[in-house]
């Protein structure tokens, strides 16, 4: 069977195409390889920060990294080993990173444990609860953002009064609000604990409505940006309902900025599920930090600390990734340069 | 933020944007306004022009008497800024609590009354007693002054410190401006709130450290804005004129450049506050600040917590308290920020 020349066509395309395909590959490899050493520079940073910080704290340095312990000899030769405390700063400074690249965080003086296996044991937990805290936010700044923007200046003013009620709520007094109504009052959940779903809705719900409302104020303001752009006009002279514009198109387009600041509503987040955790007396990395400064258990808290930076720095390039998937002309390099200039 | 709720980073990124929705809502009300115009009868009395407003908005959406009313009641609240009104009379309450305590409350915060525990409100003790029968009403009042002077105090920390990162990092050469900036988002790049945490396991919980550990963790918000700020004065063309005249790099700085830049500070620090006064609240409530029997917010809300069950009031209302000051501090701030930026525009 012979092909005709119209078939041959698509061959010419399609080189054109690989071309295209491997300039966008070889660029979005080159941006992923910039936010590894990027995040691996911000956790350094972190953690020469965090070093200095114990430095500088008022006191002797074994002082302050003992805490509670200082009476403690033996403790007190290991340390100063640990740290290299006998020797110069720099050596300090190396010996303090070789350990933490070795993902040696220490241990804990109060717990006798060590710090990682600590982390490990409370970190899910907290986990749980930040992911389920944002989902639940997620969901709430799109359905309040899709149901209020547009012409209803009712419905938009009735939902702006919520929101910023709800943004101004400290999340732990939200949390002890929903705790007498909805566990003391109603008994529909548990008061404390970590087991199953049912433990999890009141947390999430108190660190997830403030962020949500925030995220609908900001996700609002896109909608009805987007709603005023040409294709939103278009695609309502097609026919298109309202509603079915804002799902289908402008969601999307203004999704891109709630997406910029979701990602730096994460500290709050992380923050929140921290205070949380007290209010609802569940495990957690937040529980774990405020034991240690209670007792000076400094590796503990050091460790927090690093753990979050790490957050943070995944936070932002998991964003930076879900950019390329919202908007795909973000996906070649010169779009990227003109949006986000 | 801050801790929780409106960090100022986000405010910061946020700052430009309500510009647009003004632009929008102040168009739609001039079309509305030229439709009435051209309905009414040409130099009709006010009367008649309002009326003919009524029909053109009511012919512009759904027509009902309801929402007439409705539309017409939230016209007149965004006319008379009654939310800035009220926002005003609780700030100068929280003001007088703060200040002069015993003209509201004249009942020690700190008595106990062992007869008197866990008192649901009444005459006599208006929101109840709490679990050593202190008045809760009076230990709000007193509080006051606390979560003022802990936001107050870390927002001033933040701003002096972001003010001169900020402007140093603006008129400097580019290698310190790139140290300095990376510095901040470095610090940026810790949760504020686990930050302040860090801060307060080297020095220790209390007042004083407190509020150092809540000031140093929200530096970066005004360091950037403060820093984008000075830079778009600089490239002005005033300054430009001022240096072909000779002046000296610090005196250009210190008579042009300063007072144009931080004109922002004031309107950031306002929208910030409240941040401030959340995490404050949230840190003293884990334990992190005032001691017992300090009556501040969140400490009261920390005793309360176990004796939700039996003393609701001990739990509800200096939270109450603590959210309407929030509020308040960001209505006002953003009302500022608003007459800002058209001032600026």
């Amino acid at each position: 069977m012979s092909v005709a020349p119209v078939f041959a066509l698509p061959t010419v395309h399609e080189d054109a195409d690989t071309a295209t395909r491997r300039a966008r590959f070889f660029y979005l490899a080159r941006r992923g390889l910039t936010r590894i050493v990027q995040g691996a520079a911000v956790v350094w940073a972190a953690g020469t920060l965090i070093f200095i910080a114990v430095h500088i704290a008022p006191g002797e340095v074994i002082d302050t990294l003992l805490g509670a312990n200082s009476n403690d000899i033996e403790l007190r030769k290991q340390i100063t080993q640990e740290w290299g405390l006998d020797h110069p700063p720099t050596v300090q400074y190396l010996l303090y990173f070789a350990r933490l690249l070795r993902g040696d965080l220490g241990q804990s003086y109060v717990q006798h444990r060590s710090v990682n296996s600590l982390l490990a044991d409370q970190l899910p937990s907290t986990i749980e609860l930040t992911l389920w805290g944002f989902g639940f936010a997620v969901l709430l700044a799109i359905v309040l953002a899709t149901f209020t923007s547009g012409r209803s200046r009712i419905g938009k003013a009735v939902s702006q009064s919520f929101e910023l009620t709800l943004v101004s709520v400290p999340p732990f007094w939200l949390g002890m609000l929903l705790l007498s109504i909805f566990s003391f009052r109603l008994g529909w959940f548990p008061v404390a604990g970590t087991s199953g779903f049912q433990a999890v809705v009141l947390p999430a719900l108190a660190i997830g409505l403030p962020i949500g409302c925030f995220l609908a104020q900001v996700l609002r303001e896109g909608l009805d940006r987007a709603l005023e752009q040409p294709f939103a006009l278009t695609a309502r002279a097609r026919g298109a309902s309202l509603m079915g514009v804002k799902w289908v198109h402008a969601l999307r387009h203004a999704s891109l900025p709630a997406l910029t600041i979701g990602g730096l509503t994460f500290g709050n987040l992380l923050g929140g599920a921290v205070i949380c955790e007290q209010v609802f007396g569940r495990p957690g990395i937040g529980r774990l930090a405020v034991q240690a400064i209670n007792t000076t258990d400094i590796p503990v808290i050091l460790a927090v600390g690093m753990l979050s930076a790490v957050f943070f720095v995944v936070i932002t390039t998991v964003i930076d990734l879900v950019y390329l998937a919202v908007d795909p002309r973000l996906r070649s390099e010169a779009q990227w340069r003109e949006t986000t200039r | 933020m801050s801790t929780l709720t409106l960090d100022e980073d986000i405010i910061a990124a946020d700052f430009t944007s309500l510009d647009a929705r003004d632009a929008s809502d102040f168009r739609l009300e001039e079309l509305t306004q030229i439709e009435a115009e051209a309905r009414a009868p040409k130099g009709g009395t006010r009367a008649a022009k309002d009326n003919a407003t009524h029909q053109a908005r009511n012919t512009a959406s759904t027509p009902g008497v309801l929402r007439v009313t409705l539309a017409s009641a939230i016209k007149f609240i965004t006319r008379h800024p009654w939310g800035l009104y009220i926002a005003g009379a609780y700030l100068a309450l929280v003001l007088v609590s703060a200040f002069w305590p015993q003209l509201i409350s004249d009942v020690d915060p700190t008595h106990q009354n062992l007869l008197q525990v866990n008192k649901a409100p009444s005459a006599e003790h208006i929101a109840g007693t709490d679990y050593l029968g202190r008045d809760v009403f009076s230990r709000i009042i007193y509080g006051a002054r606390y979560s003022l002077l802990i936001g107050i105090g870390a927002t001033a920390i933040s701003a002096v410190v972001g003010i001169i990162i900020g402007v140093t990092s603006g008129i400097t050469a580019k290698w310190v401006d790139t140290a300095l900036m990376r510095f901040v988002d470095i610090i940026a790049s810790f949760p504020a709130i686990l930050l302040a945490l860090v801060v307060i396991a080297l020095i220790g919980p209390g007042l004083t450290n407190l509020i150092i550990a809540l000031g140093v963790s929200h530096i970066p918000s005004y360091a950037r804005v403060v820093r984008a700020q000075t830079l778009q004065v600089i490239r002005s063309g005033y300054v430009e004129q001022a240096r072909t005249l000779g002046l000296s790099r610090l005196r250009l700085t210190l008579r042009h450049v300063l007072p144009n830049a931080l004109g922002v500070v004031p309107v950031l620090a306002t929208i910030g506050l409240g941040g401030a006064i959340i995490g404050a609240a949230a840190l003293s409530f884990i334990g992190m600040g005032p001691q017992p029997p300090t009556p501040e917010w969140g400490a009261i809300l920390s005793e309360s917590r176990s004796y939700l069950r039996v003393a609701w009031w001990t739990g509800i209302f200096p939270g109450i308290a603590l959210t309407l000051t929030v509020i308040t501090s960001t209505i006002l701030g953003r009302a500022w920020q608003k007459s800002y930026e058209r001032r600026g525009a």
